[in-house]
């Protein structure tokens, strides 16, 4: 295949599952927001900024208040803002029309349908309102395309790039979301857990729609260490590091079978993939949570060029 | 049913009413139907496309990145009979556009001969002088032909253009009998009609007998060449290309390598072996002829003399479909076939000839004003829809350079219903079949695409400007 049409493929599963993830943040954000008074509530939506790395470019728009409908406004659908929902979901689209020929009828379609509804949805600014249907629209997109993809795509190499992009852009979203929100989970801070604490820690398993299968396992007892530790290492949690990790190796593998060898990419999955083995929680608090977090986010990073660069997705 | 317009030659029905035989079969069932049917499923189509994403991109209009082409659900019916007579003719005339060029890039006879004049030649663009002494693989210059046929009587079909660059609209020839086969299928169990669904296969088939003797062994590698999502085929492209199993490339995936072209795939450069271009010679090769373009490639045309890659069509073959050489196609076709064209053109005079010119500015209110080497029906003058204003601008750019203006009389195009708010009405249409030259043969597909213009008594017909297209039928025998 095309080194263009598989960078092609990457980004259009990079892009819909960032999507995907930032209305989760969004759904996270809104719900402690209602739950708090005005200025936390303001803090909230700050937070939310801040993790998306959209700080300068909001304040600029806005200045520095934070409310609400401004915030969730300027990540669906702002012009000033060209990681908006609805521009990454127009890239999505774009790379699904460059790559036609590789994917499925069922897959193109789930895309084009959902970018049709979605730009009708953000034709108009957003209200609180209708803020859960909008959201719940971008997931219903990433959900539908996804499913057309497992149903449908031939399990080869472009099944395979598009699983790496969908897998290296979900864990850097996780790990974003522990690198903003470390701090909550620190043991330092409180060893009990106030009810604050309590909300805090469930506002961040529910941004990686979490909160429900950390309760499940846990019999609703929520304590930080657990849930760094479910969403670092636990290799049954869809969104956590370790199962981003196992599926890049088992995608990666099959592109080795497929092309007969292994590249320099498999190489650094091997070291990066290391720190998931014979990790407990333990040893990374006492390495540093922070400092972890924002080894991995570079690993991967580093990852993503070199398969970029291995299969030639550029020149 | 529905009323005729009195002028045109209406091939659903008679003058006096009643429905004509080819029409007999589907007359029959869409009289049948409860009334709003066909409307509902008129929307049920354009959600269809639009899921699709069956759209085609119009040029500096920036409100309307994506439209779709309006699709009308009365199909446009052919008889077995009318078909064999049109494939033979296109076959004949296909045949006599590859001699021609072959021609005019050798010996050029037919200017020897003063059949042809030199002057269309000099300074002409489409004259690639690049292809002078050049002969393509297995001598095939054209190897897609989209031959645009008008109709004026029952067994009056005249070519109107014949598009010899880079013919578009197949996919709407392949979507549209789709869409029609999905919405009623209980209509083509009653009514026989030959397939087209293939085209793509035969199309491969055809690009692939056309390889470079030299290479391509017995599976050559074919590639669509593309100027990428925003071109207003793109559609078309991707299509083929994915119904063909063929890789779909822009300029920047490919180069030269070892005398050969070749695209970046993720296991490194892979050569190709026939290139079907969707990009226009201008762009082609940025060393040879314009020099900004990023759409094609540096030093294909080295390749292609060299003998390593086969372009389709050849470059260089939009001096056959040029609208001056067009007015001496009869001629080119006695000249090659030595026989008598079986299709005829319509009737055309050459506004480089003072005697033309002087009676087309004389009856400019009644004439079709082309350019030359105009396309998409831009920069053409309908005289009897125009107003005096128009007429006299135009007689001005005429004067001022008339050898680059053909002038043809107002045909009454023949008409099919459409579908409108208030029941069937006739509209205008023309019909372009594809046909695939290889040194097997000439294959052409039974149908084509059915242009129609939706505005009442409008002749044009062309997408760009708010026509529409119809599934186009050949009844099987």
């Amino acid at each position: 295949m095309l080194g263009r049409s598989a960078n092609g493929i990457f980004w259009l599963f990079r892009y819909l599952e960032r999507a995907e993830n930032i209305s989760r943040l969004i759904e996270a954000g809104f719900r402690m927001a209602l739950t708090r008074d005005a200025s936390d509530a303001s803090d909230e939506w700050r937070s939310l900024i801040v993790t998306l790395g959209l700080r300068q470019a909001f304040e600029a728009r806005h200045g520095t208040e934070y409310t609400g409908p401004h915030v969730f406004n300027f990540i669906l659908r702002d012009k000033d803002n060209p990681g908006s929902i609805l521009a990454i979901t127009e890239e999505a689209r774009t790379n699904a029309r460059m790559v036609r020929g590789g994917i499925t009828r069922e897959v193109w379609e789930s895309v084009n349908d959902g970018w049709m509804q979605l730009k009708e949805a953000l034709a108009r600014p957003v209200t609180e309102t209708r803020l859960g249907a909008v959201l719940d629209l971008v997931r219903r997109q990433s959900t539908q395309v996804r499913g057309a993809m497992e149903g449908t795509m031939l399990r080869n190499e472009i099944y395979n790039f598009a699983r790496l992009g969908s897998f290296i852009e979900r864990a850097d979203n996780t790990a974003r979301i522990l690198d903003v929100k470390y701090y909550v989970l620190l043991p330092s801070v409180s060893y009990v857990g106030s009810s604050l604490d309590n909300v805090q820690w469930e506002n961040v398993l529910r941004s990686v729609a979490g909160e429900r299968a950390y309760r499940w396992l846990n019999a609703g007892r929520m304590d930080p260490r657990g849930i760094a530790e479910f969403l670092i290492l636990d290799g049954r949690f869809p969104r956590s590091l370790a199962f981003c990790y196992s599926k890049l190796r088992s995608n990666l593998a099959s592109l080795a079978r497929e092309y007969g060898g292994e590249m320099h990419c498999h190489e650094i999955l091997r070291d990066a993939d290391c720190q998931f083995h014979h990790a407990t929680i333990e040893a990374i608090f006492e390495q540093g949570l922070h400092e972890f977090i924002g080894t991995f986010i570079r690993n991967n990073t580093a990852l993503a060029l070199q398969i970029q660069r291995d299969y030639r997705f550029i020149d | 049913m529905t009323k005729t317009s009195p002028s045109s030659y209406d091939e659903m029905l008679h003058a006096d009413g009643s429905v004509r035989s080819a029409y007999a079969g589907y007359c029959q069932w869409h009289d049948e139907q409860p009334p709003d049917l066909l409307r509902r499923k008129g929307s049920e189509a354009e959600a269809f496309f639009r899921r699709t994403g069956i759209t085609f991109n119009v040029y500096g209009n920036e409100d309307a990145e994506e439209r779709l082409i309006p699709f009308d659900m009365v199909p446009r019916i052919i008889t077995a009979q009318q078909w064999r007579k049109l494939q033979r003719g296109i076959e004949q005339r296909v045949r006599a556009l590859n001699a021609f060029l072959h021609d005019l890039y050798h010996r050029q006879e037919i200017v020897r001969s003063g059949r042809l004049p030199a002057r269309l030649l000099k300074n002409n663009e489409a004259f690639l002088p690049e292809m002078v002494g050049f002969t393509p693989p297995g001598g095939v210059y054209t190897h897609i032909v989209g031959i645009d046929l008008v109709r004026t009587g029952e067994d009056d079909f005249m070519v109107l253009e014949d598009n010899a660059r880079t013919p578009s609209g197949v996919s709407y020839m392949l979507e549209n009998r789709e869409t029609m086969m999905a919405m009623f299928p209980e209509l083509f169990t009653r009514v026989r009609v030959r397939e087209v669904s293939d085209y793509p296969r035969r199309l491969a088939r055809s690009l692939a007998a056309c390889a470079p003797s030299a290479f391509g062994g017995n599976k050559p590698v074919v590639a669509v060449l593309t100027p990428g999502i925003y071109n207003s085929a793109y559609f078309e492209h991707a299509f083929l290309a994915d119904q063909m199993g063929a890789e779909l490339v822009e300029g920047s995936d490919l180069r030269v390598e070892n005398g050969r072209i070749a695209m970046r795939t993720t296991r490194g450069y892979q050569p190709i072996d026939v290139l079907y271009r969707r990009v226009d010679d201008e762009f082609l090769d940025p060393l040879t002829f314009n020099p900004n373009s990023v759409l094609g490639v540096s030093g294909i045309m080295d390749v292609y003399r060299g003998g390593g890659i086969t372009i389709a069509n050849a470059p260089g073959t939009g001096i056959a479909d040029d609208k001056a050489i067009y007015s001496f196609m009869p001629e080119i076709v006695e000249f090659y076939t030595g026989e008598k064209p079986i299709l005829q053109n319509v009737p055309t005079w050459r506004c480089a000839e003072s005697d033309a010119l002087a009676y087309v500015l004389d009856n400019l209110a009644d004439l079709v004003v082309k350019e030359v080497h105009g396309s998409g029906g831009y920069g053409m003058l309908i005289g009897p829809t125009s107003s005096k204003k128009e007429l006299a601008a135009f007689e001005a750019k005429l004067r001022a350079r008339p050898e680059n203006y053909i002038a043809q009389p107002t045909l009454s195009l023949s008409t099919v219903p459409i579908l409108t708010k208030a029941g069937l009405a006739p509209r205008h249409v023309d019909l372009r079949p594809f046909v695939l030259v290889s040194p097997n043969g000439i294959d052409i597909t039974p149908g084509g695409l059915t242009r129609v213009a939706l505005k009442k008594g409008s002749l044009v017909v062309n997408s760009s400007q708010g026509g529409g297209t119809k599934d186009s039928w050949v009844l099987d025998d």
